[in-house]
This record gives C-alpha cells, structure tokens and sequence, in this order.
C-alpha cells in the first residue's frame, strides 16, 4: 500500500480532520477554505433568526394551537452576553400563556433556537411529529406548543409552570460545532418551576443528520416522560444509560451543551 | 475597609478589596455579567489607581474569600512562605510591577520569589500591566517539571496532543495519535478527553497510550482527561496511569461543583506517585481551568473571575503538577465575549500561573458562539509563544470534533516553532530524531520519513 493510501485509509477512521498536508508550515489553502467555510456556517447558524411563522404554520397544520413567544433578551448580543435574560419571559408573554392553559396538562413542550436556529429550522417537525404519536398513545394530556425566540433550556421551566404540566419539554438549538451547526438538542424536566438545576434534567443531545435519528429521539423521550412520570423525578437519579458522559470537567462534551452552560 | 482614589471633582470610593480589584480588571463580560464591573472606563482606572497604591501585604490580612468559609483561603494564607515573600514585603502594587520589569527581577530572583507570591497578588498586580508587560515578566519566569522528559526549558515549547474522537473509538484515536507525532506533538502528554465515563472504557484507552508509549519507546507521558475519582479507581484496577488529570477552580465551592475538595485531590496525587511510572521525575498531575468556572457555578463570592482564575493554580501549586492549563476561550462569550477578552485573560493566567511558579500552558481557543476566530487564535498563539508559555494544545486541524470547540492545530505549533525557534522537550526533541520524523535542526524531514512510524500502526491497529 502507497503511504498516500495509507493515509487515507487512516483519515476514514475519524471524522478528525488528519492527514491535512501542508504548505511550509502551514495548512493547504484547500483546507484553510475549507475550515473557514465550517466556521463561516456554525457562525451563520449561531446568528440566524427563527423563521416562526413558518414553523407556526406547519405545527398548526399537525392539529395543535402554538403560542408565540420572545425571552427577555432582546437581540442576539444580549441573549449571548446576560443567559440570565434568555430563562425569563416577558410578562405579556407570561399571561398569554397563562390565559391559554385552561386545564393542567401532563406535557409542556416549547420549541426555542438556543443557539442554532438551523437546527430548529432542520429537525424541529420531525422531532416533535414522531413525539405526537407517543403522546397520542400513551393518551398524554398537551398544552399549546411555545414557539420561542432568544431562548435557554430554563424558559421551559417558566412555560411549564404557566401551563400547570408534569414535565416541561423543550426542543433547542445546541451550540453549534464545526462539522455540525444544526445539531437539536431535547430537555425535560418534572415538575417544571423556575430556579430548577441543570442536574434536574435530562437530555438527549445530537439530534442531526448524521447523528440521532428524530425517531430515536422521540422514542428516547417517550421512555424517559414515561420513567419520570413512574418515578416523580427527572435529573441525574434517572438517567438514560446510554447519554453516560463525565461530569466535573471544564470541558465537557458537547452532550447536553447549549452553551448556556459553561464547562462543568 | 474602603478604598478610595480622587480624580479632579469625583472621588471614587470602593467599599471592600473585592470591589476594588473587580473594578480594577480590564473588561470582561463574566464580571458585567456577575455585576462586578466598574461602570464607566474613568472608574476602572481610578481603581487601578487605588489599586498600584495598595500594599501588597494587605493581601495576607484581607482575605477576598473569607478564610473560615473556604478551604482554597487556608491553603493560599497558610501555605505562604514569608521568607520568599520578604524581598517584596514592603512594595505596594504598583511599586511590585515595576520591580518586576526592572533587571534585579531575574529568573533565578524570580523562582526564588514564587512560594511568597498569593494568586490575589500575582490577579492585583496583572490588573494594572498591559499585554507587554505581562509578556515580558513572564517570560523571565522558568518553572521546570519532569516525568519521562523534561518541560518548561527555556527556548522549548511542548504540545498536548489531543486525540479526541466522538465515541472514544480506539483506531480513530491512533489514527489521530499518529498524525499528531508526525508532526512533531505530543511531548507534554498524548491526552484524551474521553466521551465516556465508563471504567472499563477508560481502562482501554489507557491501555492503548500505554501500548503506543511503550512499542515506540516514546520519551512522553500518556493522560485520560477524566474525574480524579474514576482515574483513583483506574489505579485501584491496575490500569496504567502515567498522569491524574482533574479541573480545578479558585473556591472550595466551585471545586465541590466539580466533585472535588483538597482531600481528595491529595488522595489522588498520593495514587498517583504511588505508581512510579516517571523515569525523570515525580510530577505526575495534570490540571486544567478556565475564568468564569467559579460564577458559572455560583461559587464566585463576588469576586472576578480572572482573581478567583489565580486562585486555581495555588490549588494547582500544593500538588506539584507536570502541567496546568486555563483552557481560556471555551468558556463562551458571557465570560469572555470576542477575541481581545480571550487573548487578554490568556495572557493574564499565564501570568499569574508563572509567577506563582505553576507551570502553565495555555488552550488558546474559541467557541462558534464567540466574536473570535482563527485571526485570534494566531494572535494569542504567538503572544503566548513570546511569553515562553510552557505547552499548547495540538488538535487535528484545530478541530475538536469531540468537543465541539477550535483550538491550535499540530500545523499552528510548527508555524509558532519555525517562526521563534522554539524547541521540544529535548528527550522528545532526540526521539523524532531517531525516527526520521525530524532533522538535526528539529524541522520536519518530508513526509515520507513518517513512513516507518506508518507501518507500525498499521501492526498496532490490526491487532
């Protein structure tokens, strides 16, 4: 085998970015290009806006009402620098909600970019049409769906409370990475209120095309509303074995990541 | 006690020493979003007025972090040597960095002067330099460690390579691993962020550094960045651990987020040592931290981040560590918001690290939801490479594909190398010698030379 094959047959064993080549020191200006058009992307995914309209219009069409609502960042640059604004509703928003949740319901679900609105954009419908079957059979009492903009995984637990549900669900746009801008990210939480822990939750992260199928997530879901709804909790004490990923590190993983968290 | 500084009509007042060196920091957006930033540009410098003029002693009496509340305290006013201290003992902030750019602070003055030097006076002092200052003093500090090579030399420079992969497979690790030698990485430690925190997982990655040392004889360390509490049971099951990796922050608080405390960091170090798997020295921890650790776990006691980020390495000093590194864009932009933050708070922790005698490197690095780039990452690599920073990171193509973040790249670390010649660990530096990786001048030979080390792989990956 040449050492150019060698090699190949190398790089095919990770999506790493190896066996590059250089010029002098530095990097091909294929690939100088190459990651700057990565880059260029999460950028654009980090910094696009969610069209809601649109996606308003496709959830109405599965049958349900959908509440539209913004957090109280008011741009971009404010939802990046105060997380603390992007938990929080605006009061208008508060009552609309509250005037919509007529009866308790067992299942809360908001729909925010996060930190990628591609990935709402891209994988958000699918997600949540396979969750409707689940719900559908397991006969689970819904809420209107939250459209939100400049919002964090905790603006669930402000939603949830409003509408009296068991468990807050929210669909995200995880931080985007290079090989991955569009990657969606799914956060329960039982008995939602604000002030809730990260370590109160669950997650199921790396929902994009060539990572979780939207079926699997939904599925995944579906098995953890069902186990919390078994065991009144959600958090690290129900933990889907198969998310395993180390805690108590500056640098975690992209797992459960919306940015919003820092390492740790 | 209250601080104050009179500029013409205003005279600025700063309740306590936390606030007077929160509002002395350069801007960063982790203390706006704590709401410890002064307010207006003209009372940041008032504060650092106020500051230049503070004795450092002061610093031994008035503790930021209340000393009953919070372990990192005692260690810091406990563990400090007055008599190394005492050169400097009558200086107040200002007078101190103006010492320290003067030639009587020589390296060897330096070195001596560390074990007297408190993380808050190396944060006070840092607060009033600017980048070339920080440079400059740095660069006069040595702080040198071994385990099977020699790190921290002056004119050297050693690169973690970071092998990472999005389901820890092993293949994909060596593939990544044999690259990165390739071009000359990995002196510091071959070092893994695992995806998993399963023991039996970790134990194979373990093995699998430990094969890729031993067949190639490689004068380097291996390390699975993973909780000190699973490398402890690692050891307990026989593993091969060459090096204890745990993150680290300034509090006895923030620590506790991470699920650690002194005592169990002490545990680790003693298992570790208990090993004696260095053949050069005894070094045998691997630190890492980052600014904004501490508020992001409400732990931060109302003092700055880049204070409680000095804290973390006299955490990081009471162990003897081969390594610490602040990893200091990965944080993201509420601590640290675009790329003149991140090159600032790097070269302030290597700063303050070196001053304090830690050996510190430094993840020059960004998040996509950072206003940075590449453009800064080459800035930073090349102020810090000025700095004499100990080590860097070496990520395939400064992609991290398991962490989802950039950092510098094995090419990064040869432009920064051929730019200011900068050398390896010099047993690493012999071995790619040997291997024809390098030649005698340590510039990569054509690629061709790594063809040996190719086939081998080859052998190792289809066992």
């Amino acid at each position: 085998m040449s050492e150019i094959e060698s090699w190949k047959r190398l790089a095919a064993l990770t999506p790493a970015r190896i066996a590059l080549g250089r010029a002098g020191s530095g990097l091909p200006t294929s690939e100088t290009l190459r990651f700057a058009l990565a880059h260029a992307r999460a950028r654009d995914a980090v910094h696009a806006a969610l069209d809601t309209d649109m996606l308003g219009r496709e959830i109405g069409r599965l049958g349900l009402q959908v509440l539209r609502v913004q957090s109280r960042a008011p741009t971009r640059d404010s939802y990046l620098l105060r997380p603390d604004l992007g938990r929080r509703l605006q009061p208008a928003d508060r009552e609309a909600i509250a005037a919509a949740a007529t009866n308790p319901v067992d299942l809360s679900i908001t729909i925010a970019d996060g930190l990628s609105a591609s990935a709402i954009q891209a994988h958000a419908l699918p997600v949540l049409r396979s969750l409707l079957d689940h719900v559908r059979s397991a006969g689970w009492r819904l809420g209107p769906i939250v459209l939100a903009t400049q919002g964090r995984v905790a603006l669930a637990d402000e939603i949830g409370e409003l509408q009296r549900a068991r468990l807050a669900l929210i669909l995200l746009g995880e931080r985007p990475g290079l090989s991955t801008p569009d990657s969606l990210g799914l956060y329960l939480t039982y008995a939602p209120r604000p002030g809730r822990q990260d370590g109160e939750r669950n997650c199921i992260s790396n929902v994009h095309d060539a990572g979780l199928p939207a079926v699997e997530a939904a599925a995944r879901a579906a098995w953890l509303i069902r186990e919390a709804f078994a065991r009144s909790l959600t958090g690290v004490a129900l933990k889907d074995e198969s998310s395993a990923r180390s805690a108590g590190a500056i640098r975690s993983g992209s797992g459960c990541g919306d940015g919003e968290q820092p390492p740790g | 006690m209250a601080y104050r500084h009179v500029i013409g009509q205003t005279t600025y007042r700063f309740g306590d020493l936390r606030e007077l060196m929160a509002k002395a920091t350069p801007p960063r957006s982790g203390d706006e979003l704590a709401g410890l930033a002064a307010t207006t540009a003209e009372e940041a410098v008032a504060a650092r007025f106020a500051l230049a003029d503070l004795p450092l002693a002061t610093f031994l009496t008035e503790a930021l972090v209340p000393y009953e509340d919070d372990e990192v305290t005692r260690l810091i006013i406990d563990g400090h040597d007055r008599a190394a201290f005492a050169p400097v003992a009558s200086l107040t902030v200002g007078a101190f960095r103006d010492w320290l750019l003067s030639d009587a602070a020589t390296s060897d003055v330096l070195a001596r002067l560390a074990p007297g030097v408190t993380p808050e006076m190396a944060a006070a002092v840092s607060k009033i330099m600017r980048l070339q200052d920080l440079i400059s003093v740095a660069r006069k500090c040595q702080v040198t460690t071994r385990f099977r090579n020699t790190i921290g030399l002056p004119g050297t420079m050693a690169v973690r390579l970071q092998p990472n992969h999005p389901a820890d497979d092993p293949r994909g690790i060596a593939a990544s691993i044999l690259d990165g030698l390739s071009y000359g990485c990995g002196d510091a430690t071959i070092g893994i962020n695992p995806v998993s925190d399963n023991l039996s997982v970790l134990g194979d990655l373990l093995q699998l550094l430990d094969e890729v040392i031993q067949r190639f004889a490689i004068p380097t360390q291996a390390c699975v960045l993973t909780h000190v509490t699973s490398t402890i049971a690692l050891i307990g099951r026989g593993a091969p651990v060459d090096l204890v990796f745990q993150s680290v922050a300034g509090t006895e608080a923030a620590n506790r987020s991470f699920g650690v405390d002194l005592a169990i960091l002490r545990e680790a170090h003693q298992a570790g040592l208990s090993l004696q798997r260095g053949t050069l020295g005894r070094n045998v921890m691997y630190f890492e931290t980052g600014q904004g650790s501490a508020l992001s776990a409400e732990a931060h006691h109302a003092v700055d981040q880049q204070t409680l980020e000095a804290r973390a390495y006299a955490v990081c000093r009471a162990f003897d560590p081969l390594l610490v590194n602040t990893v200091v864009g990965f944080i993201g932009p509420e601590y640290l918001y675009n790329g003149k933050q991140i090159i600032r708070a790097g070269l302030e922790d290597h700063f303050c690290g070196k001053l304090m005698g830690v050996p510190l490197g430094c993840d020059v690095c960004y998040t996509n939801h950072a206003e940075a780039d590449q453009d800064d990452m080459d800035a930073l690599l090349t102020l810090l490479a000025a700095a004499g920073v100990t080590y860097v990171m070496g990520v395939p193509g400064a992609d991290d594909v398991m962490l989802n973040y950039q950092s510098t790249s094995f090419h990064d670390q040869l432009y920064i190398r051929d730019l200011l010649g900068l050398k390896r660990a010099p047993e690493f530096e012999a071995w790619l010698q040997d291997q024809g990786i390098t030649g005698g001048d340590g510039r990569l030979l054509p690629q061709a030379a790594a063809a040996r080390l190719l086939s081998s792989f080859a052998a190792l990956e289809a066992r």
